[in-house]
């Protein structure tokens, strides 16, 4: 594939490789958050860890928008879908979050009409192609996705489809963020910075990083050697004592974003108070709901969603694992309550989220460890 | 996952490994309320519907084996039995019809045991409605797979349901095959130093199927692979004998389901070189705008064979001598740590684990 394959092209990657072992404070032990959830996939697909010093070590951040739907959530979408006449569509990775009753493949299997559709005007369609009946769209994502739930509903509002609602669960990244920030026992050293939510929202908005909390962060592509590069460049930013966002995916990424797409998601949405995020509890104007030009179109307030809190367990310590303070075993219900089979946090929902991964390849990451004392 | 200060497990951390482990080696409990797509899917609750309800409620060792066929002994001589549905939307995809996929899938979960078809079954479950030339052709394209894969069919059903109870036509073959004396074969049999052979490209009827259903607004020129394997296997035999461990026709769930349960059945470790997976370039685009790994989806005309080292040259030879496996490849070798699990060298240098999906392989959106 032109325009893939040079960004994982495996001899460049052991230079960069070689370059950050070169670089690295042997006595000192780095960990670097990617915070976005397509990071993570790319660091698990591609095997990066295996590439870095021993010392350098990745936390996965918040950054997986489907594993921060809280149960709550999850159960309104549910309440949705058993309405008469509804047809209720979301992204495919959506269908196997837990709610407090199971998923949407659940609420499926027993007689729910829920399509998993690949883009939202997908869903705008088969509210075209089914006039009798009322067709939700369960939008979530962070600044990523909100432009084309924003877009899909200007159509809808301007071609007057009367049987196409939203029911919104958009995130936005910064308030989540600065909740870890702000966490007294922040152990992280850096963090390599979501690559598709700024090509949204550009680079500006994560300056507070560096210059209130003393953190670097590095806007990074998606292509292995995209994230191998952008650590070396956290790295030498340690290294030499400077501490500022720089911007490595240059090749999609405008310092100011995209001016369009950000006028059309503040017309179409304004921010909700408050939002609960899965393990990480309440964060104040961290999420988007439908602005009052467009409550037409909002289902939440179409229908009676119950609106029901499900509190996460008390014992679930997601947000110490996200912080890097706790491993996911310390957690006090890791692999007894909390199992990927029924699993209570963010970490255990996503199946490359920290918890997740310890609990499937627990023993494969110690027999590596060992692998690692014995060289 | 990086262990940053490396020291062997103690305490908590231990108890808690163990607790895992424990309950990964249980044999899964089907305690699910309803039945979901995802049952369907060849993931991990297919193997817990098959191994917690199936298996256990039927008490015999042949199925326990859960291998493509079943193989019964009449009077000395070795015989293999299967039995596959077929369910397909649409019944016409680029590549075949679900016609051709009711003949070839038999045929091919024999070959894969190691037996060449000899007759199979034909069961049609028909929906009120259906246009009698859709059936007429997949009758047509029933027959001519089956002239052309040499097999005879030998008996039959016919139901109708009311509209809305099928989506057309459901298919059913049965298949029973001499087993070849030659070979000797079981998923248990892997050893470290095998090798793992796939006879073509992968990953191409999932993909012709997902293209043709029109929902992605992809187009690609994709086919389904659909073919008879027996040419396939007889080649194997021929060229590695009591030395071919296993055969596995990797349909549903893919290349990296078979291996994952190659590695649960034999206690072993498999290593996959991702650099050798040979992946045509429109099906890895395909995949990659899906977020969907070509490992898991479905064929229906890979064969996946493991064979000792000594034979894997001469196994490789004569699969590419075989018209269409002319990209055979070795992809993996079984070595003896991690047991029962499958790493994946990657193209890029690093290493990941690839398990068994939880079920079908969903489109990402991040």
């Amino acid at each position: 594939m032109k325009y893939v394959d040079e960004f994982r092209d495996a001899e460049l990657g052991r230079a960069l490789a070689g370059e950050i072992l070169a670089s690295v404070d042997p006595d000192r032990h780095y960990k670097l958050m990617e915070v976005c959830g397509g990071h993570t996939h790319s660091i698990y697909k591609y095997g990066i860890d295996d590439l870095l010093p021993d010392n350098v070590e990745l936390v996965h951040g918040p950054g997986c928008p489907v594993c921060v739907i809280p149960m709550g959530r999850v159960d309104d979408g549910i309440a949705l879908a058993r309405e008469p006449g509804v047809i209720l569509t979301c992204f495919g990775d959506m269908m196997r979050v837990p709610g407090s009753d199971g998923t949407f493949l659940d609420a499926k299997a027993s007689g729910c009409d829920i399509r998993m559709v690949y883009s939202p005007l997908d869903a705008l369609r088969i509210a075209k192609e089914n006039p009798d009946r009322t067709v939700v769209f369960f939008a979530i994502g962070f600044e990523t996705t909100a432009p084309s739930t924003a877009l899909t509903l200007k159509r809808a509002k301007a071609e007057g489809v009367p049987n196409f609602l939203c029911m919104c669960s958009h995130v936005t990244i910064v308030p989540p963020l600065r909740a870890l920030l702000e966490s007294p026992d922040l152990r992280l050293d850096g963090f390599i910075g979501p690559g598709h939510v700024s090509t949204i929202v550009g680079v500006r908005p994560f300056e507070f990083i560096p210059a209130d909390y003393g953190r670097p962060l590095v806007t990074a592509g998606f292509e292995p050697l995209d994230i191998l590069h952008s650590i070396r460049m956290i790295l030498a930013q340690l290294g030499e004592g400077r501490c500022e966002v720089e911007n490595q995916y240059t090749r999609v990424v405008p310092y100011e974003g995209n001016v369009a797409a950000l006028r059309v998601m503040s017309e179409v949405f304004e921010l909700r108070p408050h939002f609960e995020w899965r393990g990480l509890g309440f964060i104040s104007q961290s999420a988007l709901k439908l602005s009052p030009a467009y409550a037409e179109l909002d289902a939440e307030l179409r229908y009676e969603v119950p609106g029901v809190r499900v509190a996460d367990p008390k014992a679930c310590q997601c947000g110490e694992v996200l912080k890097g303070v706790i491993k996911p075993w310390e957690c006090k219900v890791f692999g007894t309550a909390c199992t990927p089979e029924h699993a209570i946090g963010t970490c255990m929902v996503s199946p490359e989220g920290a918890c997740a991964a310890y609990y499937n390849y627990g023993r494969y990451a110690r027999t590596r460890g060992e692998e690692a004392t014995v060289a | 996952m990086n262990a940053p200060q490396t020291k062997a497990p103690a305490g908590r951390e231990q108890r808690i490994l163990e607790i895992i482990e424990t309950a990964r080696s249980k044999r899964p409990r089907f305690k699910d309320e309803r039945i979901t797509m995802a049952h369907g899917a060849g993931g991990k609750a297919t193997q817990t519907l098959i191994e917690g309800l199936l298996a256990p409620a039927f008490a015999s060792e042949t199925l326990d084996q859960l291998a493509d066929a079943g193989a019964v002994t009449i009077e000395g001589l070795g015989l293999a039995l299967t039995t596959d549905t077929y369910v397909v939307r649409p019944l016409r995809f680029p590549g075949g019809s679900i016609g051709e996929l009711a003949v070839n899938g038999t045929v091919n979960d024999l070959a894969a045991a190691g037996a060449r078809a000899l007759a199979i079954s034909l069961a049609l479950v028909l929906e009120e409605g259906l246009e009698a030339d859709v059936l007429r052709g997949e009758v047509e394209a029933i027959a001519e797979t089956a002239r052309a894969a040499g097999v005879e069919v030998v008996t039959g059903d016919t139901k109708v349901v009311e509209r809305g109870l099928a989506d057309g036509i459901y298919v059913n073959t049965s298949g029973i095959g001499r087993l070849d004396p030659r070979a000797t074969l079981s998923p248990a049999a892997l050893e470290p130093g095998d090798r793992v052979l796939v006879s073509r490209t992968i990953g191409e009827h999932g993909t012709a199927i997902m293209l043709a259903r029109g929902e992605l607004g992809l187009d690609a020129e994709v086919e389904s692979d659909t073919r008879s394997l027996w040419p396939v296997a007889e080649a194997l035999i021929s060229a590695a004998g009591q030395e071919l461990r296993t055969m596995r026709d990797a349909t549903r769930g893919g290349v990296a389901t078979v291996l994952n349960e190659l590695a649960r059945a034999s206690g072993v470790g498999i290593s996959v070189a991702e650099a050798e997976i040979p992946v045509r370039a429109d099906v890895a685009g395909a995949c990659e705008l899906l977020g969907i790994d070509p490992m898991y989806v479905a064929n229906e005309g890979v064969m996946v064979a493991v064979v000792a080292p000594g034979r894997a040259e001469a196994a490789l030879e004569a699969l590419r001598s075989v018209p269409g496996c002319e990209a055979a490849k070795e992809i993996a070798e079984v070595r003896a740590e991690p047991p029962r699990m499958v790493l994946v060298e990657t193209a890029f240098g690093g290493r990941r684990v690839m398990d068994l999906l939880a079920g079908d392989p969903l489109p990402r959106i991040c």
